[in-house]
């Protein structure tokens, strides 16, 4: 039987502070041209909590409004605001800066982060705001003073921790040598950490999710933990299941730049579907190196930064409950080394060979969730709208194999594709973000089949030139049922019914 | 003749467009010289 997909959250938190100060657009900025013009706009450029809240994409991903209700807004949408809109999602939750600290400070195994007293004790009932937050999500000793904070910084390397403008307390390096436990790289880690165990911890609060129900957790972000000697050693999934309470569960990490989430999916549903594992949760924490990518575009062209939120997701694959939509590990797609690099050995290697493998049109998928990047973002720094390029791509590869007309192309797009709105953090767009609505979407019916589709740059990393990416059909759920070949417990039954009969009358002979 | 003979080429690729090693195998029919390639991730 196949695995479902089961449940879905996603999470953002709102950091404005380290747009500024680790954002390496900004950081960048800071060596090479540390008096620019940019550096000085970046702070008027940001903006405030409610405007993160009302903008709908950052609705639409945290599940309050559907795509379909996004594409009615016209673009922009950064001067838009949705009337009434909450931080609390149906799907996920947004956070503000300072709860998010606490976080990163609760997620702190080795006494590395220092919060200053003051700042501790005006966070802690915002804490006691969130339902269901667990003991070792909140608790949050004592802080100290701010002079002690400023010492590490100003003489021992600490990474300032900043709320709006105002040093709050540091992040500390973990090694007087290592450069991959220097102040930075463990703010990075933490950052990864607090922002995927947020995401794990609404998952199960949003679905009622018993956490010891967990056997295995895969992370999928893109950062690495480790040391000199195992410089990506791992493991950011042991430490979010031990945040979470999921004391059933080990772990470990999954990286392939941005199509490590749809790899770590297929991953989950293999897991699944063996039987080596029940209950397997895919989450990825965020990437503070991403805030403000592109900040100079959106400043140039008086908008704001649209890239100010941390974002973080996790995703529930269990053993089929005969309900929630099945992931067919049997259609899965790939881009393989000898795929090559032409967009259109690419788009058939992701895309219709997982088709062909199930006899299946490309108009046979009534939903492509690809790189849903929020054209709001990236249109303005000259990216393009990315999830359109990738349908528009998708609907020219129908075409050639006459799965439809030339003259559908656009409608296609329409039908089949959708806005994109997931902010700018490599992974986060990458496939998943529309996991949650295609649950909903699948089991009320809307649609009967959707394909995650993850791609990677891969030759950023510098050691291959090759690109990467996987897909998956998810499909709605024809309930459990037996599969050809094997035998039903009604029929053992009879079976040895008759055996016991058979045998019954043989010593009446 | 094709317009890019006798060229010396930089090709910028994008991995949701055209990716350079893309465009270096289209040129491989022209005798242009291509003296750098790089495929960059936008997003």
């Amino acid at each position: 039987m196949f695995p479902v997909l089961k449940a879905a959250s996603y999470v953002l938190m709102h950091t404005p502070d380290m747009v500024l100060n680790n954002g390496t657009t900004q950081t960048t900025e800071r060596i090479v041209n540390p008096e620019s013009e940019y550096l000085k706009k970046v702070n008027e450029n940001l903006r405030p909590f409610e405007e993160i809240v009302s903008y709908p994409p950052n609705q639409c991903y945290i599940g309050n409004i559907t795509p379909e209700e996004l594409a009615t807004y016209e673009m922009p949408w950064y001067d838009k605001a949705i009337e009434g809109a909450t931080a609390h999602g149906k799907k996920g939750e947004i956070f503000e800066e300072d709860v998010f600290l606490a976080f990163i400070k609760a997620s702190d195994s080795f006494d590395l982060v220092l919060l200053e007293k003051d700042f501790t004790e005006s966070v802690r009932p915002k804490l006691e705001a969130y339902p269901g937050l667990n003991a070792k999500a909140s608790t949050l000793p004592a802080g100290i003073e701010l002079e002690k904070i400023t010492t590490e910084i100003q003489n021992r390397g600490a990474e300032p921790l900043l709320y709006k403008g105002e040093v709050v307390g540091c992040v500390k390096r973990a090694h007087d040598i290592d450069v991959n436990l220097n102040a930075h790289v463990i703010f990075e880690n933490l950052v990864v950490k607090a922002s995927g165990m947020i995401a794990m911890e609404r998952l199960f609060v949003l679905n009622n999710i018993d956490p010891a129900s967990i056997d295995y957790v895969i992370e999928c972000s893109e950062e690495a933990c480790g040391d000199m000697n195992q410089r990506g050693g791992g493991n950011f999934a042991k430490a979010l299941a031990e945040m979470t309470n999921c004391v059933n569960a080990t772990g470990s990490d999954t990286r392939g730049f941005c199509a490590a989430p749809t790899h770590a999916l297929i991953e989950a549903a293999a897991l699944v579907k063996s039987g080596v594992y029940k209950n397997v949760v895919v989450a990825a924490g965020g990437a503070t190196a991403k805030l403000g990518m592109n900040g100079k575009d959106h400043v140039k062209k008086g908008m704001p930064i649209l890239e100010d939120c941390v974002a973080g997701f996790a995703l529930l694959v269990s053993e089929n409950d005969g309900e929630h939509p099945i992931l067919r590990t049997d259609l899965v797609g790939g881009h393989t080394v000898g795929t090559g690099s032409s967009p259109q050995n690419v788009m058939s290697s992701l895309i219709t060979k997982a088709l062909d493998k199930g006899g299946l049109k490309i108009t046979d998928i009534d939903k492509y969730s690809v790189e849903m990047q929020n054209p709001d973002i990236t249109k303005p720094a000259g990216a393009g709208d990315v999830p359109q390029a990738n349908y528009k791509m998708i609907a020219a590869l129908g075409v050639m194999r006459k799965d439809l007309e030339r003259t559908q192309l656009n409608s296609f797009v329409e039908k089949h594709g959708m806005v994109g709105w997931a902010p700018t953090q490599g992974h986060i767009p990458s496939g998943v973000p529309y996991c949650g609505f295609a649950i909903d979407d699948i089991m009320s019916g809307k649609i009967h089949r959707a394909m995650i589709v993850g791609k990677g740059s891969l030759f950023l990393g510098r050691m291959t030139n090759l690109f990467d990416g996987v897909s998956i059909v998810v499909e709605n759920n024809p309930g459990i049922q037996v599969e050809e070949g094997s035998v039903s417990k009604e029929e053992i039954r009879k079976m040895v019914a008759e055996a016991m009969s058979n045998f019954a009358a043989s010593l009446n002979q | 003749m094709s317009l890019y003979d006798g060229k010396k080429v930089i090709l910028l690729g994008d991995r949701d467009g055209v990716p350079a090693p893309a465009m270096e195998e289209c040129l491989k029919s022209t005798d242009a010289e291509v003296i750098f390639a790089a495929t960059e991730c936008f997003v």
